[in-house]
């Protein structure tokens, strides 16, 4: 068909900093060009359709569903995933609760859990425990039962908030 | 299943929009957040597309004061309308809204346009358009359009736009000084689709009552309007659940939506007038 459509799209972006060129396949979603073409397989690909949270990463700085977003749109994008925010110890607060709290259990939905969460605690303060459900509803953990998660979470708004000095919760 | 687009352009402008879908032979696709449109090329149920992205089309998004309106850009995101300080003092039913529209992550790139133009009769927006009485402005390749909102909505996933035309913004009125918007719904889990939803907006002109959830399309339930205009509300809500004809579907039985239906009135009206949070 006519040219104006291309099938592969030239896109210059930062991953986790780090400046990358790609062409992609425009039916390509960004979860696919991260663990495909990057090596990134942090964030997973699982149902594909928005609704289970496991490809939630960083994207100009809000979680997006990675599985909902094409990699041709990615131009100009600056993407985070957990593999950046591991190295750079941004979240290193957060994942130490989750080790503590046992927040994770096969681990398939922590990398985008941990955005998710990123990104509630990001708005300061410390959120009521229903709130950590609110914004966590969209990712889905088969394991752990939720409980743990939100405990870890919770945690680490009151350590940030300067409530609690250790990773302990005061009773 | 992986997706199948049939091919992708980025628009510059509005103008450079409407160029490419009209380059496109018929099978053009106007993409905007993705959030509905991505998931169904996942799916297969989208397949062989062109995409036109118009994402980055910054004069189509934002909120605008006019005289007696607010006008949205079609590609206002959920998050941005749920912040907007300008929704929440004249138009409330649309913040109260995207608190129940899927999740963050989803919120964070899914816009206003792209859910009317999606037409989910399940989706939030489509329904409050209705209850607002909002207009539909649409850029075709002969000029402009406007729509009163009851006439866009045409069938499940089917609405009056032609496939060279875009969705470029909506109005609806300023809730006057006293008017209440409420927003009332049953879903099984928080971001959850809606079994039943319900919005009431009480203006000194008159009562509005939409429902999502209960057909192919949003709905206006008139009959019930009336009788809360002459304020039966008991007679309003046998009205409603005989005027709506709801699905039975794996979700619900039409005889729970209609049930239900009832008692989202009930509830919308006690919260309408302050009675219940
Ligand atoms: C897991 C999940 C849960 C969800 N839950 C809800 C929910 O509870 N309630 C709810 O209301 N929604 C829900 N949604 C849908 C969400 O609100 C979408 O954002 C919305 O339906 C589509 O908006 P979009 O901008 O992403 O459009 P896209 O996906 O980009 O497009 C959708 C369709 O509209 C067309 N289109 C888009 N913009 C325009 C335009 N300006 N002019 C002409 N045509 C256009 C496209 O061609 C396409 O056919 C959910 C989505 C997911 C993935
Ligand atoms: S893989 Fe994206 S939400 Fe499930
Ligand atoms: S830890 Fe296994 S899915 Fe959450």
């Amino acid at each position: 068909m006519t040219r104006i459509f291309a099938d592969q799209i030239d896109v210059e972006l930062t991953v986790n900093g780090e400046p990358v060129e790609a062409r992609v396949p425009v039916g390509q979603h960004v979860i696919d060009f991260l663990r495909q073409n990057l090596g990134l397989t942090g964030a997973h690909a699982s149902c594909e359709h928005g609704v289970c949270g496991a490809c939630t990463i960083r994207v100009d700085g809000s979680s997006v569903r990675g599985c909902l977003m094409l990699a041709a749109q990615l131009d100009g994008a600056d993407v985070w995933t957990i593999e950046g925010l591991s190295d750079s110890d941004s979240i290193r607060d957060l994942q130490e609760a989750f080790i503590a709290r046992n927040a994770l259990q096969c681990g398939f939905c922590t990398p985008g859990m941990l955005v998710a969460a990123e990104e509630l605690l990001a708005q300061g303060g410390v959120p009521e425990r229903t709130a950590i459900r609110e914004h966590l509803s969209g990712n889905y953990c088969r394991c752990t039962g939720y409980e743990a998660i939100v405990d870890a979470v919770e945690t680490v708004a009151r350590q940030r908030a300067g409530q609690v000095q250790s990773g302990k919760v005061r009773a | 299943m992986k997706a199948s687009a049939g091919g992708y352009a980025r628009a510059n402008d509005l103008s450079h929009a409407m160029e490419l879908l009209a380059s496109s032979d018929g099978s053009g696709r106007v993409l905007a957040g993705g959030q509905s449109l991505i998931a169904a090329m996942n799916m297969r149920l989208s397949t062989g597309d062109m995409l036109v992205d118009i994402s980055r089309l910054s004069e189509l998004s934002g909120v605008t004061e006019e005289a007696d309106t607010l006008r949205i850009g079609a590609l206002t995101k959920h998050v941005e309308i749920g912040a907007d300080p300008l929704i929440r003092a004249h138009a409330p039913l649309l913040a109260e809204a995207v608190t129940c529209i899927a999740h963050a992550a989803i919120r964070n790139r899914g816009t206003i346009g792209g859910a009317l133009a999606h037409a989910d009769p399940a989706a939030e927006f489509p329904a409050c358009m209705l209850a607002l009485d909002a207009i539909i402005h649409i850029q075709g390749s002969n000029g402009e359009r406007s729509v009163a909102a009851e006439d866009f909505f045409e069938d499940l996933f089917e609405t009056s736009l032609e496939e060279d035309e875009i969705l470029t913004a909506i109005t609806v009125p300023k809730a006057e000084a006293g008017e209440r918007q409420v927003l009332q719904e049953i879903a099984r889990r928080s971001g959850d689709y809606a079994l039943v939803g319900l919005c009431l907006v009480a203006r000194s002109t008159g009562h509005w009552v939409s429902l999502l959830s209960v057909g192919s399309t949003p709905v206006l339930a008139h009959n019930a309007m009336t009788l809360l205009d002459q304020g039966d509300v008991d007679g309003a809500v046998v009205a409603l659940r005989a005027e709506i004809d709801p699905p039975s579907d794996t979700q619900a039985s039409a005889g729970y939506r209609r049930h239900i239906a009832g008692i989202l009135l009930r509830r919308a009206v006690a919260q309408a007038k302050g009675e219940i949070a």
